[in-house]
């Protein structure tokens, strides 16, 4: 994409459900259909410091969508922040769009990993904290999204004891938890980043204030982990 | 090959502020000097093979250039999804660099042997396979998977040959000319090719590169089309290649290497290789026979 290509579109949280129309068909969307969509519209939103006239700017904040399932909350809200172009939105699925079921890094500028497979964002996530790290670029924060359901994947509890033990404090996980786990998380999710040393909050993942206030930058040494709770998925 | 790959490393590391090197517990003790010269760029994630291979692909989004390294079951095998969606793609550049090849760790038994580790990266897109068969070619081949910024996979091996050989220029090296076929000796197993064809009339090419494997020598050199290709590891990984390269012409191609059965033997590495009819004698016996009049 051009610089004279970006899009400049400036939506708002009551246009997400038009866009998510462009891509289902539907004329109607109710926000609980997306577990994601809160959070993703908070980050955007109130958190990140993203824009779309920047995507390769060194330091920016790298978003990362774990959790590639289910994308079109994470299309609408980058369509509604002129990372996307609505056109983008009705061609969702079709054979040369930019736009599939899971996310491709490569075709869309701004997404920061091609995601799907489960348990792969917050290993890479890691890696990008890292490698930031390494080069002396310590303002940009990493973000990653994960679904509750999606920690059962072991690869992430490799990353998270090792982000945990080295004190990985520009890495932030958001958990989204729908109680999608087939056997649950026992003591809840937070203890399990808690016991490897990470910073955690639980928060109410519709409440835009209660979001802001938990992915609030206050790094202390620790990564952070937020889990994010919504209604059960049925 | 592991001291010369440690050395080239660590020079790396001091020479390029992009160079990184991440590790799974194995050989982290040969890069303390780094690590202490250079913490943030010498990481061992710990025995975990998976978040190694994930973390060289965010190293290499966030613009490093990653050496990741581990033994060869452990690095491809159990880390294969991770090369696969971690580093192609996300179209990131890394080297691996594996240890162990194929049963070199042969008393450990088949859990640390990984001869099937170069076919398996045959199904990925853009991953350059090294094969050294002595360690004075593993700086070159280091230096240069590291400065292309792209996919490489370097298979070091306790087997050698007596010298380094030319064709550490990714090009097949001409070792001897001949009119009845021609022998590709791949890495290591120059050697015993060279020792195996004595007095046969045959041309033997040796290969350091396999992918891309250079069929433009295979071609220039060739007088008939019968070629026999000896692989360090699984028989017939490089075979397609051949075949593709000479599908405008009828010929032959006989795929030595290592075989598929599970021997459950520890002992040597030479008598894995007898085993799958890898070392001299075993090697004659197959080329006399692929040669024999029909």
């Amino acid at each position: 994409m051009t610089a004279e290509a970006i899009p400049t579109a400036n939506d708002g949280y009551s246009d997400l459900g038009r866009l998510l129309a462009l891509m289902s068909g539907d004329e109607k969307h109710d926000p609980s259909a997306h577990s994601t969509l809160d959070v993703l519209w908070v980050l955007y939103d109130r958190v990140l410091d993203v824009d779309p006239s920047r995507v390769d700017d060194p330091d920016r904040d790298r978003f990362l969508l774990s959790k590639g399932h289910g994308p079109m909350a994470y299309y609408a809200v980058l369509a509604a922040k002129g990372f996307l172009d609505e056109a983008d939105l009705r061609s969702f699925g079709r054979y040369r769009s930019r736009l599939g079921f899971h996310p491709d890094r490569v075709l869309v500028p701004g997404v920061e990993i091609s995601s799907g497979s489960l348990g792969h964002g917050l290993p890479l996530a890691v890696g990008i904290a890292l490698g930031l790290r390494a080069q002396g670029i310590t303002g940009p924060r990493v973000v990653v999204l994960v679904g509750d359901a999606e920690l059962d994947e072991g690869s992430n509890h490799e990353a998270i004891a090792y982000a945990g033990a080295i004190g990985l404090e520009n890495l932030t996980v958001v958990a989204i938890d729908n109680a999608s786990s087939t056997h649950g998380w026992h003591g809840g999710i937070d203890r399990r980043f808690a016991v490897e040393g990470w910073a955690t909050a639980v928060v109410d993942g519709r409440d835009h204030d209660d979001l802001t206030g938990a992915l609030a930058d206050r790094r202390d040494g620790r990564p952070s982990a937020v889990v994010a709770v919504v209604e059960r998925q049925v | 090959m592991r001291d010369a790959f440690v050395r080239t490393t660590a020079a790396l590391l001091d020479d390029d502020p992009r160079a990184a090197v991440v590790l799974a517990d194995i050989s982290a003790g040969l890069f303390d000097r780094s690590a202490a010269r250079h913490p943030d760029r010498v990481l061992n994630v710990g025995i975990r093979e998976q978040l190694m291979v994930s973390v060289a692909g965010g190293l290499a989004l966030a613009g490093m250039r990653p050496v990741v390294h581990t033994y060869a079951p452990f690095l491809v095998e159990r880390a294969y999804e991770q090369i696969k969606l971690d580093l192609v793609h996300q179209d990131v550049g890394a080297v691996l660099v594996s240890v162990g090849a194929s049963y070199d760790s042969s008393g450990s038994g088949r859990t640390h042997h990984a001869p099937g580790d170069v076919a398996l990266l045959d199904g990925l897109d853009g991953i350059s396979v090294h094969v050294p068969g002595h360690q004075g070619e593993v700086e070159r081949l280091l230096r240069e998977a590291v400065a292309s910024g792209g996919r490489a996979y370097i298979r070091l091996s306790e087997q050698q040959n007596r010298a380094p050989s030319p064709a550490v220029d990714g090009r097949l090296h001409v070792v001897r000319r001949g009119r009845l076929g021609t022998v590709v000796a791949v890495g290591p197993t120059l050697d015993r090719v060279v020792a195996a064809t004595q007095g046969l009339d045959l041309t033997v090419l040796h290969a350091v590169t396999v992918r891309p494997l250079d069929t433009t020598t295979l071609l220039a050199t060739m007088a008939t089309p019968d070629v026999v290709l000896v692989e360090p590891y699984l028989a017939g990984t490089s075979t397609r290649l051949v075949d593709e390269a000479l599908a405008h012409v009828p010929h032959r191609v006989l795929g030595l290497g290592v075989g598929r059965s599970e021997q459950r033997r520890y002992g040597t590495p030479a008598e894995h290789d007898r085993a799958h009819g890898l070392g001299e004698a075993g090697l004659r016996r197959s080329i006399d026979a692929f040669l024999a009049p029909r």
